[in-house]
Order: C-alpha cells, then structure tokens, then sequence
C-alpha cells in the first residue's frame, strides 16, 4: 500500500515538474506556476509517506499557499506577452546544463558515498514537539543564523522598495 | 479492521458534506431574513412557510439559467475558479473534531496530529480559487478584486496563524497542564490516546478540564475574528467584491452554476471559519455540564455533544451574517494598515506575554 503510495507521488511529482518547465500545451508562465503548485502538494504527500507530517503541512502552508501565490502576483502584474513569445536561446540552454550537471554530479556523489542503510526506510518521527525541541536546543545556532538571514533579506527587500531614502 | 475504517470514514465524510452542503443552503436564507429584518423590511416570504423554501427555488434557478462563457475568457481556469473556490472549505472540515464517541467511533474524518497547521495549509490555499477567477475573466474589474483578494488574504492569514499560537501556549504548557497519562481524568485518557501538542481534540479537552480559551486569550480571540472576516471576505472586509468600485469584483464574469459556487464557497468557507472558530476558543463539542464536559459513554449523549457543537457554530455563523449588516466597509488602504500596523504587532506581543507569563507562572 505504501509502495504504491509512494510510486503515486513520486510520478507525480515527476510529471507536474516537468509540466512546470516545458508544458507542450500552454506557455502561459501561470500554468507553469500553477503546475509548480502542484508539484509542491505532491512532494508533500511523499513527506507524509515519510510520517514527516510537520514538514508536508509547512511545505503546503509556506510554499503552496504564501511563496506561490506572490509568484503569482508578479507575474500577473508583469507583461505576459513577452515572457510567452520568448524563446530559447543558446547561451541560456548551454548555462542551463552547466548548472543541472552540477547538481547532477553532486546528487550522485553524495548518493554514492552514502552507507546503505539496514533497515530501508526508517521513520522520521516528525512530531512537531520533537521538531522543536531538536531546533531550539541542539540547532538553536543554525536556527537563529538562518533567521537573522531572513531578516537581513527583508530589511534589504524594505530598502530596495522605497523610492526614496530619507 | 482497514475495510471498518474506511467504511466508518466514507459514513462520516458523507454525513458532514451533507451537514454542511444543508448549513450553507439555510445560512443564505438567514443571510436574507437577518438582513431583511435589519433594514425593516420582510424578506424572502414567497416560497414555502416563511420562504423557508426559497432555498430550492434559487437552486432550481442556478442550474436552469443560461450557463454564460464570454467569449474573451480563459477557458481552462474559467471552468477550474469556482471548483477551487468550494474544495478548501470541504477539505478544513474533515479535521474538526464535532463531536466525542458514537460508539467507539471518533467523531471527527481525519484526527491528524498536526491539527491546526493542516488547516491554515488549506487555508492558505483558498486563494487560488479567487486568484484564477480573477485572472481567467481577462478583464479589469475582476482582476482588479483578484488582485486584492490576494494581498488581503495573505495578509490576514498572518495575524490568523499568529493569533492562534498563544492557545498552543496555554494547552500544552507542562506546569498548567496535567498530562496525558497522569493527570488527564481517566474519561480522557483512551479518547487523547496517541495525540500530540497541535491536536485539535486535545485542545478542547484542555478547554473541558479547564476554561473556554476566550477566557485565557481574549487578544487572540479578537484578532482571530477580525482575520476570520477577512478571509472570508464578508464585511466588513468584503473588498474583493466590493459593488461600488468593481462591480462585483472577480466573479463579475461568471453566471448560472459557476456563480452559485462563489456563493457557495463563500458560505462554506464561513460555516467552517465558524466551526473552528467553536474549537479553538469555545470549548467545541463540550459544556461545563458534567456530563457533556468529557468523552460521552452512551449513543444519546453523544448525540448531544454534537447537537452542542451545532448550536455554538450556529451562533457564530449568526454573529458572522449579523454584522454584515451592521459595519461599513473599510477603505482599502485601512484594510492594509489595520492588518500589517496593528493586529500583526498585537499578535507578536500577544505570544510574547503569552510565553513569559507561562515562564514566570509558578509550577505545580
């Protein structure tokens, strides 16, 4: 039952991804992230699949439901017509595969070089107390790194966007 | 054992659809007769006793109007819009725990341990429905309510997460809470059994053994309403749609069928805003009554406890529909101002308190 769950999402997944970069049928950038929003529930059915239910209900509530949706905001306020005439052009193509391979090549290595683990699939206790108790003391650094990160990009965000500085 | 539950699951998803598709029907002829009686005047009062059956007429009217589709719209989210507009509210009722036990059945579809955060995951998700309307009518009054559907709802979303995390605070502090195991009272500890802290039957459990959490956290209750009304734009918040500057707003497109499921989604969305408005902060299914303050023993009581939760839904949808027909609509700038300035603000505070007071409260 879990192997077929797991087969659903995974192609899916896979389906609603490629759908988002190269849809035969529409070029219209709001299906794409339309198709992007599909992709991300997915991803957070296979997190389920992993008892990470935490993680599967914030990925749905901070990339599907918030991130997204400015996604489309901007585009919708962009001009569309130039985005869906555009085409591919070789530079873009060439750094794209750069890049891909890169990742690529840095997926499989680690994959390679990691031990097999005895036992396949080994549950994730995703309960949100043990979440928290995990990030606020044993990761408090990392935690506060990150969300002074986040503060810096807002405050520059709230800098950017004022037309002019006092 | 698998075959049972999913039986008992479909039993219970088909009696709440049905609850629920019934509340919303009426909710409109309430809206109407409310209305009516505000504006001194009669309402509907044609069809049936007290035009209690105008209902079905507007029913019958939905499916047999001219199914419109303008010719300059996208066709693919033209169809899509209303359909997402109604799935969000179905899917956040599935998780509302509406009553005890009937039987050994749990009376709630899906008793998820991450509770409340699933829910404002499919909140969150309600904007699309509105989003895509707006953006599939490929004219400017509906883009333009879209548009700001989409800032307002985000928005609020904010001060609505945010105003719920003080409740979390309280029910799973360890000094004020007799834990699951040694000290919930025995009737609890079978039905708690297997939950963890965001649960929502373990919220009003702490609300039975304690006191309503409108008591505790009455800020969080006020901003948890406000951005209630937000984000099922009713008044006075209702500026996706506003008549006098858009005409409608991003349903002014749609026609017959597709209409009526704004409409619908509209009071869905506010029937189950109502429904867990009763969970968070009014004790759900339980009444400090002994008796109806614990898990029910029998079928009748049971029966009871759900009929409580009903009737506490009821009166919050009531309150919903009654003040929007008392309060003016905000302007949009004060909209924007009153969500990010103020109950933002209020609410980050409104956590802080919340988490000293907890810290310097002297332990059991």
């Amino acid at each position: 039952m879990e192997n077929f769950f797991f087969y659903f999402f995974a192609a899916l997944t896979l389906i609603f991804a490629f759908l988002v970069i190269a849809n035969p049928f529409s070029n219209n950038p709001v299906t794409s992230a339309m198709f992007l929003v599909l992709t991300i529930a997915s991803l957070a059915g296979l997190f389920v699949l992993l008892h990470a239910y935490f993680l599967a209900a914030v990925q749905v509530l901070v990339y599907a439901g918030a991130v997204m949706v400015l996604f489309l905001f901007v585009i919708m306020l962009l001009d569309l017509k130039a985005e869906e005439e555009r085409h591919i052009r070789a530079f873009g193509l060439g750094a794209g595969l750069i890049s891909v391979g890169a990742i690529v090549s840095i997926f499989l290595i680690s994959l390679l070089k990691a031990p097999l683990l005895s036992n396949p699939a080994p549950i994730v206790h995703g309960d949100t107390l043990a979440l928290g108790k995990l990030l606020f003391n044993q990761y408090s650094l990392p935690f506060e790194i990150v969300s002074v990160l986040l503060l810096v990009a807002m405050i520059g965000v709230v800098l950017l966007s004022k037309k002019e500085l006092k | 054992m698998t075959s049972q539950f999913i039986l008992f699951s479909l039993l219970k998803v088909l009696c709440v659809f049905s609850v629920l598709m019934f509340i919303v029907g009426n909710a409109v002829w309430v809206e109407r007769k409310v209305s009516a009686f505000i504006q001194d005047r009669r309402g509907p009062n044609r069809v049936g006793p007290f035009g209690l059956f105008q209902l079905i007429a507007d029913a019958i009217k939905g499916f047999l109007k001219e199914d419109f589709t303008p010719g300059h719209v996208r066709k693919a989210y033209y169809w899509l819009a209303p359909a997402i507009v109604m799935v969000p509210s179905l899917l956040t009722v599935a998780i509302i725990p509406f009553g005890s036990l009937l039987g050994s059945q749990k009376m709630v579809i899906a008793d998820l341990n991450v509770g409340i955060l699933y829910t404002f995951g499919i909140v969150s998700l309600a904007v699309y429905g509105i989003v895509l309307a707006g953006y599939a009518a490929r004219s400017k009054y509906p883009f333009l309510g879209s548009i700001r559907s989409s800032a307002q709802m985000i928005s609020y979303e904010i001060a609505m997460g945010m105003s719920v995390v003080p409740l979390f605070l309280i029910a799973c502090d360890p000094k004020g809470i007799r834990d699951l195991g040694n000290g919930w009272r025995e009737a609890w500890q079978t039905f708690l059994a297997g939950t963890s802290s965001l649960n929502l039957s373990r919220l009003v459990a702490w609300q039975a053994d304690h006191c309503w959490l409108i008591i505790y956290a009455p800020l969080s209750f006020g901003i948890f309403l406000a951005a209630m009304f937000a984000e099922t734009n009713r008044l006075p918040f209702d500026l996706p749609e506003s008549e006098q500057e858009l005409a409608g707003g991003y349903n002014v497109e749609y026609s017959s069928m597709k209409f009526m499921l704004f409409f619908m989604g509209e009071y869905a969305s506010m029937t189950v805003s109502a429904a867990l408005l009763t969970t968070l902060f009014l004790g759900g299914w339980t009444l400090p009554i002994p008796g109806l303050d614990r898990p029910a023993s029998t079928i009748p009581l049971g029966l009871l406890q759900i009929a409580v939760f009903l009737a506490k839904m009821l009166i919050v949808e009531f309150i919903i529909i009654w003040v929007r027909w008392m309060w003016p609509r905000f302007r949009y700038d004060q909209l924007m101002a009153l969500g990010w300035r103020r109950f933002i603000p209020l609410a980050l505070a409104n956590i802080l308190i919340t988490a000293v007071a907890l810290w310097i409260k002297p332990g059991h």
